[in-house]
Protein backbone atom coordinates (compact mmCIF):
# COMPACT_ATOMS: atom_id res chain seq x y z
CA UNK A 1 0.00 0.00 0.00
CA UNK A 2 2.70 2.45 1.03
CA UNK A 3 4.61 1.28 -2.02
CA UNK A 4 1.78 2.52 -4.25
CA UNK A 5 1.79 6.00 -2.69
CA UNK A 6 5.52 6.25 -3.29
CA UNK A 7 4.94 5.27 -6.92
CA UNK A 8 2.46 8.12 -7.47
CA UNK A 9 4.89 10.68 -6.13
CA UNK A 10 7.55 9.27 -8.40
CA UNK A 11 5.63 10.67 -11.40
CA UNK A 12 5.73 14.17 -9.96
CA UNK A 13 9.26 14.50 -11.30
CA UNK A 14 9.59 15.51 -14.96
CA UNK A 15 12.16 12.77 -15.56
CA UNK A 16 9.76 9.93 -14.73
CA UNK A 17 6.64 11.65 -16.06
CA UNK A 18 8.15 12.17 -19.52
CA UNK A 19 8.24 8.46 -20.53
CA UNK A 20 4.87 7.78 -18.82
CA UNK A 21 3.20 10.56 -20.82
CA UNK A 22 4.82 9.19 -23.98
CA UNK A 23 3.27 5.78 -23.31
CA UNK A 24 -0.20 7.23 -22.58
CA UNK A 25 -0.50 9.59 -25.57
CA UNK A 26 -1.30 6.95 -28.27
CA UNK A 27 -4.08 5.50 -26.09
CA UNK A 28 -5.74 8.88 -25.63
CA UNK A 29 -5.45 9.58 -29.35
CA UNK A 30 -7.05 6.21 -30.15
CA UNK A 31 -9.93 6.89 -27.75
CA UNK A 32 -10.32 10.43 -29.12
CA UNK A 33 -10.67 9.07 -32.68
CA UNK A 34 -13.17 6.37 -31.64
CA UNK A 35 -15.35 8.82 -29.72
CA UNK A 36 -15.12 11.47 -32.45
CA UNK A 37 -16.23 9.03 -35.16
CA UNK A 38 -19.10 7.71 -33.02
CA UNK A 39 -20.07 11.21 -31.89
CA UNK A 40 -20.03 12.69 -35.39
CA UNK A 41 -22.09 9.76 -36.68
CA UNK A 42 -24.76 10.53 -34.07
CA UNK A 43 -24.42 14.27 -34.78
CA UNK A 44 -25.11 14.03 -38.48
CA UNK A 45 -27.08 10.79 -38.99
CA UNK A 46 -28.63 9.34 -35.83
CA UNK A 47 -29.82 12.43 -33.95
CA UNK A 48 -33.31 13.62 -34.95
CA UNK A 49 -34.16 17.10 -36.20
CA UNK A 50 -35.27 19.53 -33.49
CA UNK A 51 -38.97 20.45 -33.38
CA UNK A 52 -38.23 24.18 -33.41
CA UNK A 53 -34.69 24.87 -34.53
CA UNK A 54 -34.58 22.35 -37.37
CA UNK A 55 -31.05 21.28 -38.34
CA UNK A 56 -29.33 24.33 -36.90
CA UNK A 57 -29.38 22.92 -33.39
CA UNK A 58 -26.71 20.37 -34.38
CA UNK A 59 -24.09 22.98 -33.54
CA UNK A 60 -24.61 22.05 -29.85
CA UNK A 61 -22.66 18.85 -30.45
CA UNK A 62 -19.55 21.02 -30.77
CA UNK A 63 -20.66 24.09 -28.80
CA UNK A 64 -21.61 22.43 -25.50
CA UNK A 65 -18.60 20.06 -25.18
CA UNK A 66 -16.27 22.93 -26.09
CA UNK A 67 -17.87 25.20 -23.48
CA UNK A 68 -17.70 22.48 -20.82
CA UNK A 69 -14.04 21.80 -21.61
CA UNK A 70 -13.13 25.49 -21.57
CA UNK A 71 -14.44 25.77 -17.99
CA UNK A 72 -13.12 22.40 -16.80
CA UNK A 73 -9.62 22.89 -18.25
CA UNK A 74 -9.44 26.26 -16.51
CA UNK A 75 -10.20 24.67 -13.14
CA UNK A 76 -7.61 21.93 -13.73
CA UNK A 77 -5.06 24.51 -14.89
CA UNK A 78 -5.68 26.67 -11.81
CA UNK A 79 -5.45 23.53 -9.65
CA UNK A 80 -2.02 22.67 -11.08
CA UNK A 81 -0.93 26.28 -10.76
CA UNK A 82 -2.00 26.42 -7.12
CA UNK A 83 -0.25 23.12 -6.39
CA UNK A 84 2.94 24.44 -7.97
CA UNK A 85 2.72 27.64 -5.94
CA UNK A 86 2.13 25.77 -2.66
CA UNK A 87 4.50 22.82 -3.04
CA UNK A 88 7.10 24.28 -5.42
CA UNK A 89 6.92 21.22 -7.66
CA UNK A 90 8.38 21.68 -11.12
CA UNK A 91 5.90 19.55 -13.03
CA UNK A 92 2.83 21.49 -11.83
CA UNK A 93 3.78 24.70 -13.60
CA UNK A 94 4.58 22.75 -16.76
CA UNK A 95 1.14 21.10 -16.66
CA UNK A 96 -0.60 24.45 -16.23
CA UNK A 97 1.41 25.88 -19.13
CA UNK A 98 0.57 22.85 -21.29
CA UNK A 99 -3.18 23.08 -20.62
CA UNK A 100 -3.62 26.80 -21.34
CA UNK A 101 -3.55 26.74 -25.19
CA UNK A 102 -6.06 23.86 -25.34
CA UNK A 103 -8.35 25.71 -22.94
CA UNK A 104 -8.07 28.85 -25.03
CA UNK A 105 -8.99 26.91 -28.18
CA UNK A 106 -12.02 25.43 -26.42
CA UNK A 107 -13.14 28.85 -25.18
CA UNK A 108 -12.74 30.28 -28.67
CA UNK A 109 -14.65 27.36 -30.23
CA UNK A 110 -17.57 27.81 -27.85
CA UNK A 111 -17.75 31.56 -28.60
CA UNK A 112 -17.42 31.05 -32.34
CA UNK A 113 -19.98 28.23 -32.68
CA UNK A 114 -22.28 30.12 -30.32
CA UNK A 115 -22.20 33.13 -32.64
CA UNK A 116 -23.03 30.90 -35.62
CA UNK A 117 -26.01 29.52 -33.72
CA UNK A 118 -27.09 32.88 -32.32
CA UNK A 119 -27.54 34.62 -35.67
CA UNK A 120 -30.25 32.28 -37.08
CA UNK A 121 -31.88 31.42 -33.73
CA UNK A 122 -31.81 34.62 -31.66
CA UNK A 123 -31.35 37.06 -34.52
CA UNK A 124 -27.96 38.35 -33.26
CA UNK A 125 -24.35 37.18 -33.56
CA UNK A 126 -23.50 38.53 -30.14
CA UNK A 127 -25.26 40.12 -27.18
CA UNK A 128 -23.72 41.42 -23.96
CA UNK A 129 -25.61 39.18 -21.59
CA UNK A 130 -24.04 37.70 -18.46
CA UNK A 131 -23.31 34.25 -19.94
CA UNK A 132 -21.68 35.48 -23.14
CA UNK A 133 -19.70 38.23 -21.44
CA UNK A 134 -18.31 35.94 -18.72
CA UNK A 135 -17.39 33.32 -21.36
CA UNK A 136 -15.51 36.03 -23.29
CA UNK A 137 -13.67 36.97 -20.08
CA UNK A 138 -12.64 33.32 -19.70
CA UNK A 139 -11.11 33.44 -23.19
CA UNK A 140 -9.22 36.63 -22.27
CA UNK A 141 -8.00 35.00 -19.04
CA UNK A 142 -6.47 32.15 -21.05
CA UNK A 143 -4.83 34.61 -23.46
CA UNK A 144 -3.58 36.68 -20.50
CA UNK A 145 -2.13 33.60 -18.80
CA UNK A 146 -0.30 32.53 -21.98
CA UNK A 147 0.99 36.06 -22.60
CA UNK A 148 2.14 36.58 -19.01
CA UNK A 149 4.03 33.27 -18.96
CA UNK A 150 5.64 34.01 -22.32
CA UNK A 151 6.68 37.49 -21.23
CA UNK A 152 8.83 36.28 -18.29
CA UNK A 153 12.09 34.61 -19.27
CA UNK A 154 12.79 32.65 -16.08
CA UNK A 155 10.36 29.70 -16.27
CA UNK A 156 10.01 29.33 -12.48
CA UNK A 157 9.09 33.01 -12.06
CA UNK A 158 6.80 32.77 -15.10
CA UNK A 159 5.04 29.85 -13.43
CA UNK A 160 4.52 31.83 -10.24
CA UNK A 161 3.14 34.91 -11.99
CA UNK A 162 0.90 32.77 -14.18
CA UNK A 163 -0.31 30.79 -11.18
CA UNK A 164 -1.54 33.93 -9.42
CA UNK A 165 -3.42 35.05 -12.54
CA UNK A 166 -4.92 31.57 -12.99
CA UNK A 167 -6.04 31.43 -9.34
CA UNK A 168 -7.58 34.91 -9.41
CA UNK A 169 -9.43 34.05 -12.63
CA UNK A 170 -10.91 30.84 -11.28
CA UNK A 171 -13.67 32.89 -9.62
CA UNK A 172 -15.03 33.49 -13.13
CA UNK A 173 -15.85 29.81 -13.75
CA UNK A 174 -18.80 29.51 -11.33
CA UNK A 175 -20.01 32.90 -12.60
CA UNK A 176 -20.14 31.50 -16.16
CA UNK A 177 -21.86 28.32 -15.03
CA UNK A 178 -24.53 29.93 -12.85
CA UNK A 179 -24.98 33.16 -14.85
CA UNK A 180 -28.08 31.78 -16.57
CA UNK A 181 -29.58 31.02 -13.15
CA UNK A 182 -28.61 34.16 -11.24
CA UNK A 183 -29.60 36.75 -13.82
CA UNK A 184 -31.99 36.85 -16.72
CA UNK A 185 -29.95 36.30 -19.86
CA UNK A 186 -30.66 35.72 -23.51
CA UNK A 187 -28.71 32.48 -23.33
CA UNK A 188 -30.96 29.57 -22.33
CA UNK A 189 -30.53 27.63 -19.11
CA UNK A 190 -28.70 24.32 -18.83
CA UNK A 191 -30.31 21.37 -20.62
CA UNK A 192 -28.07 18.93 -18.77
CA UNK A 193 -27.25 19.32 -15.10
CA UNK A 194 -26.63 17.17 -12.06
CA UNK A 195 -29.73 18.37 -10.23
CA UNK A 196 -32.46 17.58 -12.74
CA UNK A 197 -33.35 15.26 -15.60
CA UNK A 198 -31.97 16.39 -18.96
CA UNK A 199 -34.46 18.31 -21.11
CA UNK A 200 -33.44 16.85 -24.43
CA UNK A 201 -34.18 13.73 -26.44
CA UNK A 202 -32.06 10.68 -25.51
CA UNK A 203 -30.22 10.37 -28.86
CA UNK A 204 -29.29 14.06 -28.81
CA UNK A 205 -28.05 13.71 -25.23
CA UNK A 206 -25.93 10.66 -26.06
CA UNK A 207 -24.45 12.42 -29.06
CA UNK A 208 -23.49 15.36 -26.89
CA UNK A 209 -22.00 13.21 -24.11
CA UNK A 210 -19.95 11.12 -26.57
CA UNK A 211 -18.68 14.28 -28.25
CA UNK A 212 -17.77 15.58 -24.79
CA UNK A 213 -15.76 12.39 -24.17
CA UNK A 214 -14.03 12.88 -27.52
CA UNK A 215 -13.10 16.44 -26.50
CA UNK A 216 -11.77 15.12 -23.17
CA UNK A 217 -9.55 12.52 -24.83
CA UNK A 218 -8.29 15.01 -27.43
CA UNK A 219 -7.51 17.57 -24.71
CA UNK A 220 -5.58 15.05 -22.60
CA UNK A 221 -3.64 13.79 -25.64
CA UNK A 222 -2.54 17.25 -26.82
CA UNK A 223 -1.82 18.47 -23.27
CA UNK A 224 0.45 15.48 -22.64
CA UNK A 225 2.21 16.01 -25.98
CA UNK A 226 2.72 19.65 -25.10
CA UNK A 227 3.96 18.93 -21.58
CA UNK A 228 6.57 16.56 -23.04
CA UNK A 229 7.83 19.34 -25.27
CA UNK A 230 7.94 21.74 -22.30
CA UNK A 231 9.86 19.17 -20.21
CA UNK A 232 12.44 18.74 -22.98
CA UNK A 233 12.81 22.51 -23.33
CA UNK A 234 13.14 23.29 -19.63
CA UNK A 235 15.31 20.28 -18.74
CA UNK A 236 17.50 20.54 -21.84
CA UNK A 237 20.60 21.07 -19.69
CA UNK A 238 20.15 17.81 -17.73
CA UNK A 239 21.97 14.55 -18.38
CA UNK A 240 18.81 12.46 -18.70
CA UNK A 241 17.45 14.64 -21.50
CA UNK A 242 20.81 14.56 -23.31
CA UNK A 243 20.78 10.76 -23.06
CA UNK A 244 17.27 10.36 -24.54
CA UNK A 245 17.36 8.43 -27.83
CA UNK A 246 15.14 11.05 -29.56
CA UNK A 247 17.53 13.85 -28.49
CA UNK A 248 20.60 11.84 -29.54
CA UNK A 249 18.96 11.06 -32.88
CA UNK A 250 18.13 14.72 -33.52
CA UNK A 251 21.73 15.75 -33.02
CA UNK A 252 23.12 13.45 -35.68
CA UNK B 1 18.34 23.90 25.40
CA UNK B 2 18.31 21.75 22.34
CA UNK B 3 14.98 20.28 23.31
CA UNK B 4 13.21 23.61 23.51
CA UNK B 5 14.58 24.60 20.13
CA UNK B 6 13.01 21.59 18.38
CA UNK B 7 9.77 22.30 20.21
CA UNK B 8 9.47 25.84 18.93
CA UNK B 9 10.44 24.60 15.46
CA UNK B 10 7.55 22.13 15.38
CA UNK B 11 5.13 24.81 16.56
CA UNK B 12 6.01 27.05 13.63
CA UNK B 13 4.09 26.65 10.37
CA UNK B 14 6.09 25.09 7.60
CA UNK B 15 6.49 27.48 4.63
CA UNK B 16 4.51 25.03 2.52
CA UNK B 17 1.55 25.17 4.88
CA UNK B 18 1.82 28.93 5.08
CA UNK B 19 1.61 29.14 1.29
CA UNK B 20 -1.40 26.80 1.15
CA UNK B 21 -3.16 28.93 3.78
CA UNK B 22 -2.29 32.10 1.83
CA UNK B 23 -3.67 30.66 -1.42
CA UNK B 24 -6.83 29.44 0.34
CA UNK B 25 -7.33 32.78 2.07
CA UNK B 26 -6.69 34.66 -1.16
CA UNK B 27 -9.27 32.60 -3.04
CA UNK B 28 -11.87 33.19 -0.33
CA UNK B 29 -11.14 36.94 -0.35
CA UNK B 30 -11.48 37.13 -4.15
CA UNK B 31 -14.67 35.09 -4.00
CA UNK B 32 -16.22 37.40 -1.41
CA UNK B 33 -15.13 40.50 -3.36
CA UNK B 34 -16.60 39.11 -6.58
CA UNK B 35 -19.86 38.21 -4.80
CA UNK B 36 -20.17 41.74 -3.37
CA UNK B 37 -19.44 43.41 -6.72
CA UNK B 38 -21.87 41.20 -8.59
CA UNK B 39 -24.53 41.75 -5.96
CA UNK B 40 -24.10 45.52 -6.24
CA UNK B 41 -24.31 45.36 -10.03
CA UNK B 42 -27.21 42.92 -9.96
CA UNK B 43 -29.75 45.08 -11.78
CA UNK B 44 -27.22 46.11 -14.43
CA UNK B 45 -26.20 42.56 -15.24
CA UNK B 46 -29.78 41.57 -16.07
CA UNK B 47 -30.17 41.44 -19.83
CA UNK B 48 -33.82 42.48 -19.79
CA UNK B 49 -36.62 43.61 -17.46
CA UNK B 50 -39.89 41.72 -17.11
CA UNK B 51 -43.36 43.21 -17.72
CA UNK B 52 -44.02 43.06 -13.94
CA UNK B 53 -40.95 45.23 -13.34
CA UNK B 54 -42.20 47.66 -15.99
CA UNK B 55 -45.59 47.84 -14.23
CA UNK B 56 -43.79 48.54 -10.95
CA UNK B 57 -41.99 51.45 -12.61
CA UNK B 58 -38.57 49.85 -12.43
CA UNK B 59 -37.94 50.30 -16.15
CA UNK B 60 -35.97 53.40 -17.19
CA UNK B 61 -38.09 56.25 -18.56
CA UNK B 62 -37.04 58.02 -21.79
CA UNK B 63 -34.23 55.57 -22.27
CA UNK B 64 -33.91 52.42 -24.35
CA UNK B 65 -34.01 49.14 -22.46
CA UNK B 66 -34.80 45.52 -23.16
CA UNK B 67 -38.00 43.82 -22.16
CA UNK B 68 -38.24 40.03 -22.01
CA UNK B 69 -40.87 37.38 -21.54
CA UNK B 70 -43.25 35.18 -23.54
CA UNK B 71 -45.03 36.31 -26.67
CA UNK B 72 -48.66 36.15 -25.54
CA UNK B 73 -50.74 33.52 -27.31
CA UNK B 74 -53.11 35.07 -29.84
CA UNK B 75 -51.56 38.55 -29.55
CA UNK B 76 -49.45 38.45 -32.73
CA UNK B 77 -50.87 40.63 -35.51
CA UNK B 78 -49.03 41.46 -38.72
CA UNK B 79 -49.63 44.69 -40.63
CA UNK B 80 -47.32 44.59 -43.65
CA UNK B 81 -43.82 44.73 -42.12
CA UNK B 82 -45.09 46.05 -38.80
CA UNK B 83 -45.89 43.49 -36.14
CA UNK B 84 -47.95 43.97 -33.02
CA UNK B 85 -47.67 41.56 -30.12
CA UNK B 86 -47.72 41.48 -26.33
CA UNK B 87 -44.88 40.32 -24.10
CA UNK B 88 -46.10 38.69 -20.93
CA UNK B 89 -44.66 37.07 -17.82
CA UNK B 90 -48.13 35.60 -17.11
CA UNK B 91 -48.76 38.24 -14.39
CA UNK B 92 -48.45 41.46 -16.44
CA UNK B 93 -48.13 42.21 -20.14
CA UNK B 94 -46.77 44.99 -22.31
CA UNK B 95 -47.94 45.67 -25.89
CA UNK B 96 -45.06 45.88 -28.39
CA UNK B 97 -44.88 47.32 -31.88
CA UNK B 98 -41.98 46.49 -34.20
CA UNK B 99 -41.15 47.10 -37.84
CA UNK B 100 -38.63 44.73 -39.34
CA UNK B 101 -37.69 41.12 -39.83
CA UNK B 102 -38.25 38.72 -36.95
CA UNK B 103 -35.90 35.82 -36.19
CA UNK B 104 -37.04 32.32 -37.19
CA UNK B 105 -37.67 31.18 -33.64
CA UNK B 106 -40.00 34.08 -32.89
CA UNK B 107 -43.51 32.74 -32.32
CA UNK B 108 -46.45 32.90 -29.96
CA UNK B 109 -45.97 31.16 -26.62
CA UNK B 110 -42.14 31.33 -26.92
CA UNK B 111 -39.61 33.59 -25.27
CA UNK B 112 -38.58 36.89 -26.86
CA UNK B 113 -36.52 39.92 -25.92
CA UNK B 114 -37.29 43.33 -27.45
CA UNK B 115 -35.09 46.43 -27.29
CA UNK B 116 -36.59 49.90 -27.54
CA UNK B 117 -38.39 52.49 -25.47
CA UNK B 118 -41.84 52.77 -23.98
CA UNK B 119 -44.09 55.49 -25.40
CA UNK B 120 -46.46 57.76 -23.43
CA UNK B 121 -49.36 55.51 -24.51
CA UNK B 122 -47.73 52.55 -22.81
CA UNK B 123 -46.80 50.83 -26.08
CA UNK B 124 -43.25 49.57 -26.29
CA UNK B 125 -41.69 50.63 -29.61
CA UNK B 126 -39.01 48.07 -30.40
CA UNK B 127 -35.99 48.69 -32.60
CA UNK B 128 -34.73 45.11 -32.30
CA UNK B 129 -36.42 41.82 -31.44
CA UNK B 130 -34.50 38.69 -30.43
CA UNK B 131 -35.92 35.23 -29.89
CA UNK B 132 -35.04 33.57 -26.60
CA UNK B 133 -34.72 29.83 -26.91
CA UNK B 134 -35.52 27.51 -24.01
CA UNK B 135 -33.48 24.52 -22.88
CA UNK B 136 -35.76 21.91 -24.50
CA UNK B 137 -34.47 19.91 -27.45
CA UNK B 138 -36.63 17.20 -28.97
CA UNK B 139 -37.65 15.70 -32.31
CA UNK B 140 -40.92 16.96 -33.92
CA UNK B 141 -42.69 13.65 -33.18
CA UNK B 142 -42.02 14.06 -29.46
CA UNK B 143 -43.35 17.62 -29.55
CA UNK B 144 -46.46 16.28 -31.34
CA UNK B 145 -46.94 13.68 -28.59
CA UNK B 146 -46.54 16.35 -25.88
CA UNK B 147 -49.13 18.56 -27.60
CA UNK B 148 -51.59 15.68 -27.85
CA UNK B 149 -51.12 14.73 -24.20
CA UNK B 150 -51.75 18.34 -23.16
CA UNK B 151 -54.84 18.43 -25.35
CA UNK B 152 -56.18 15.24 -23.75
CA UNK B 153 -55.47 16.61 -20.27
CA UNK B 154 -57.44 19.75 -21.15
CA UNK B 155 -60.44 17.76 -22.42
CA UNK B 156 -60.47 15.59 -19.30
CA UNK B 157 -60.46 18.70 -17.08
CA UNK B 158 -63.42 20.13 -18.98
Amino acid sequence: MSNRIVNWFKYASPQSFYPLAGKLIPWFWALAIVFTVAGLYITFFAAPTDFQQGEGYRIIFIHVPAAWMSMFIYIVMAGWAGLGLALNTRLSGMMAQALAPTGAIMAFLSLWTGAFWGKPMWGAWWVWDARLTSALILFFLYIGFIALQAAIDDPRRADKAGAILALVGVVNVPIIYFSVKWWNTLHQGASVSLTKAPTMAATMLWGMLIMALAFWMYSIAVALTRVRAIILEREAHTEWVKDLPEVQGAKQ
Amino acid sequence: MRNSWTLSESNQLKPRHKRIALIGGGLVAIGVAAALVLNALNSNIAFFVTPTEVAEGKAPQDKTFRIGGMVKDGSLRRDNLTVHFAITDTAKEVPVIYTGILPDLFMEGKGAVAQGRIGPDGVFVASEVLAKHDENYMPPEAQHAVDQAQQTAKTIKQ
